[in-house]
């Protein structure tokens, strides 16, 4: 942490709130898959990780990676919150012409490790960082954000099986586990539990935690590597839509914007939280 | 050319500790050499390519210089899109390596046989494509693509190619090598095939043919001005390649040959049939079965000299 900032809580509160208003202006998806993320953001970048916006390629900084590249509503808003690049540029997200497309991707955008947006690319690629900073003995950390519908994808369990294997427990794993995917319920299209105990069964240092509670998540990211020599793993509770009543656990809001009225009640809603 | 390129691959990497070398659990006697002697800079994937290929593009990103290692069709299409998207989209420092390309690996049947990679790779931007032609080249190619910062696909035969070049090469990125002039036809070849090239070349020679043969060991970027020469001054044009007819080196040349304005030239592509082969055998068996013996790509030649002197 370089630079003054605000709160964390304040912070996931922007970010539910750019989200909202990105989304709203675009008519874009994946609002859901962005407010579940906004405490997981905030303790990162408000808490967490060392980085400098002034210096986004700084060689020292921690790396983050978002896998589930349809969440960079929150990541975009966050990074400008940083300072990474101006606020004025949330305003064309997904829009014609803009720097910002609905996957994040790195070209133009400071703070963006890596361009993501097919599923299962970010554990392995944060494998090769975690590495290279060991065998380069350097002190950063890669930080990796995996969906829960992405844990699907096989690649993510080739990346578990190898980081264990060569201790990189500069790694670390958190997954948005907000239990609802593209077409239905984790549980109910190909369900993962229990999903901390096959990452300890991988040889991972699970943890698990409620998503949205800052205090705990900011404890736990602060607490990294859980034991040395073994990649350590958050799985996090979340909520799909979490802040939004409406919004809440349901599987319309991967694809719908707040349209109409719907975004001045969402926005109420979310400068009113606690 | 497997061992051309280890060698050489080994001996950049003690001069350069950026080169990493990933193989995927493959190289059984010949990587140990590496693996003994360079032990930071070697890495077991394991049987797992996705997360090779992400795992190269991690540590490119990082500053290092990437090799990653299979046989066949395991390190591309096993991985494309980590290729497409993490390789080529970031511009990463990754070199992919196949050993195998072609039918090298003959009787071990369809999964490895390597017959549409080059169309496949051709197709994705940023990634330069390079088939050498024997271990001179092989042994070239791989300190180039070492010293190109950019994605580069590195396809080989096997081993125990012969050597085709007498002496060392003026090797460059998307240059074409002229073995050997004629103005009858130009023969361009591509990887492996060029021993069969220059056995063609000799036997065409006895009969009073002469032929231009290009060793065409970059297929993207594509030597064009080779090819526009080759089209202005001699009679006609085939392709050589141990590749399926759809997407290689016949269809890039083809693509060049097309848009020439004014220029006119018999052309005939080479290769494999681009469906599933019903025979089973050696490399050479296999070739002789596709008419890519040496004997049956001279007699394709001769046909494709006597149709040219007929439309004349």
């Amino acid at each position: 942490m370089i630079h003054q900032r605000v709160s964390t809580t304040e912070l996931a509160k922007r970010i539910r709130k750019h989200c909202l208003l990105m989304t709203n202006r675009a008519n874009a998806s994946h609002i859901g898959s962005s407010l579940s993320l906004a405490e997981i953001l905030a303790a990162l970048y408000g808490r967490a990780m060392q980085f400098d916006p002034e210096v986004p390629d700084w060689s020292e900084r921690d790396r983050f990676i978002l896998s589930k590249g349809h969440g960079c509503a929150a990541l975009y808003a966050v990074l400008a919150e940083c300072g990474f690049f101006p606020l004025e540029w949330l305003d064309t997200y997904y829009l014609d012409g803009t720097r910002l497309p609905g996957h994040a991707t790195h070209k133009g955008t400071p703070g963006i490790e890596l361009s993501t947006g097919s599923l299962g690319h970010g554990l392995p690629v944060g494998v090769g960082m975690a590495l290279a900073a060991k065998r380069d003995g350097r002190q950063h950390r890669v930080f990796v954000v995996l969906g829960d519908g992405e844990c699907d994808e096989g690649s993510n369990w080739e990346a578990a099986l190898f980081a264990p294997q060569h201790k990189l427990d500069n790694l670390i794993v958190i997954i948005d586990y907000n239990k609802i995917q593209s077409l239905g319920f984790v549980k109910d299209v190909i369900d993962l539990d229990p999903l901390a105990e096959k990452w300890r069964a991988f040889n991972w240092a699970a943890r698990e935690v409620d998503g949205h509670d800052l205090d705990r998540l900011e404890d736990l990211l602060t607490h990294v590597p859980f034991e040395s020599g073994r990649p350590s793993c958050i799985v996090a509770h979340t909520i799909k839509g979490k802040g939004v009543s409406f919004m809440e656990n349901q599987l319309q809001y991967h694809y719908t914007p707040p349209r109409g009225e719907e975004l001045a009640l969402a926005l109420a809603e979310v400068e009113s939280s606690a | 050319m497997r061992n051309a390129f280890l060698d050489s691959l080994f001996e950049l990497a003690q001069r350069d500790e950026r080169i990493v070398f990933i193989t995927g659990d493959l190289g059984y006697r010949v990587v140990e050499k590496f693996m003994e002697q360079r032990p930071r800079q070697f890495l077991n994937a394991g049987v797992a390519e996705q997360n090779m290929t992400g795992m190269a593009v991690g540590l490119a990103l990082s500053g290092k210089i990437v090799f990653t290692y299979s046989i066949a069709n395991f390190p591309t299409m096993r991985c494309l899109e980590q290729i497409r998207n993490d390789v080529c989209y970031h511009d990463a420092n990754v070199k992919i390596v196949s050993v195998g390309g072609g039918l090298s690996y003959g009787a071990m049947s369809m999964t490895h046989h390597a017959l549409e990679d080059l169309g496949v790779m051709r197709c994705i931007p940023n990634l330069t494509v390079v088939a050498p032609g024997d271990p001179i080249e092989t042994r070239a190619a791989t300190r180039a693509v070492a010293a190109h910062n950019g994605p580069c696909y590195l396809r080989l035969g096997k081993a125990g190619e012969p050597v085709v070049h007498r002496s060392d090469v003026d090797f460059q990125l998307g240059r074409a090598i002229r073995l050997c002039d004629g103005d009858d036809l130009t023969l361009i070849s591509t990887g492996g095939m060029l021993h069969t090239a220059a056995e063609v070349a000799e036997r065409l020679a006895y009969e009073g043919i002469r032929i231009r043969v290009l060793s065409m060991h970059t297929l993207k970027p594509l030597d064009a001005d080779a090819v526009r020469a080759a089209a202005t001054e001699t009679q006609a044009i085939a392709t050589l390649e141990e590749h399926s007819l759809i997407g290689g080196l016949g269809s890039a040349v083809a693509e060049v040959l097309a848009e020439l304005d004014g220029i006119k030239v018999p052309f005939k592509r080479l290769g494999i049939p681009p469906e599933f082969s019903p025979h089973i055998g050696s490399q050479q068996y296999l070739l002789a079965q596709h008419g890519l013996s040496p004997e049956g790509v001279t007699e394709s030649l001769k046909r494709v000299l006597e149709s040219s002197l007929t439309a004349v």
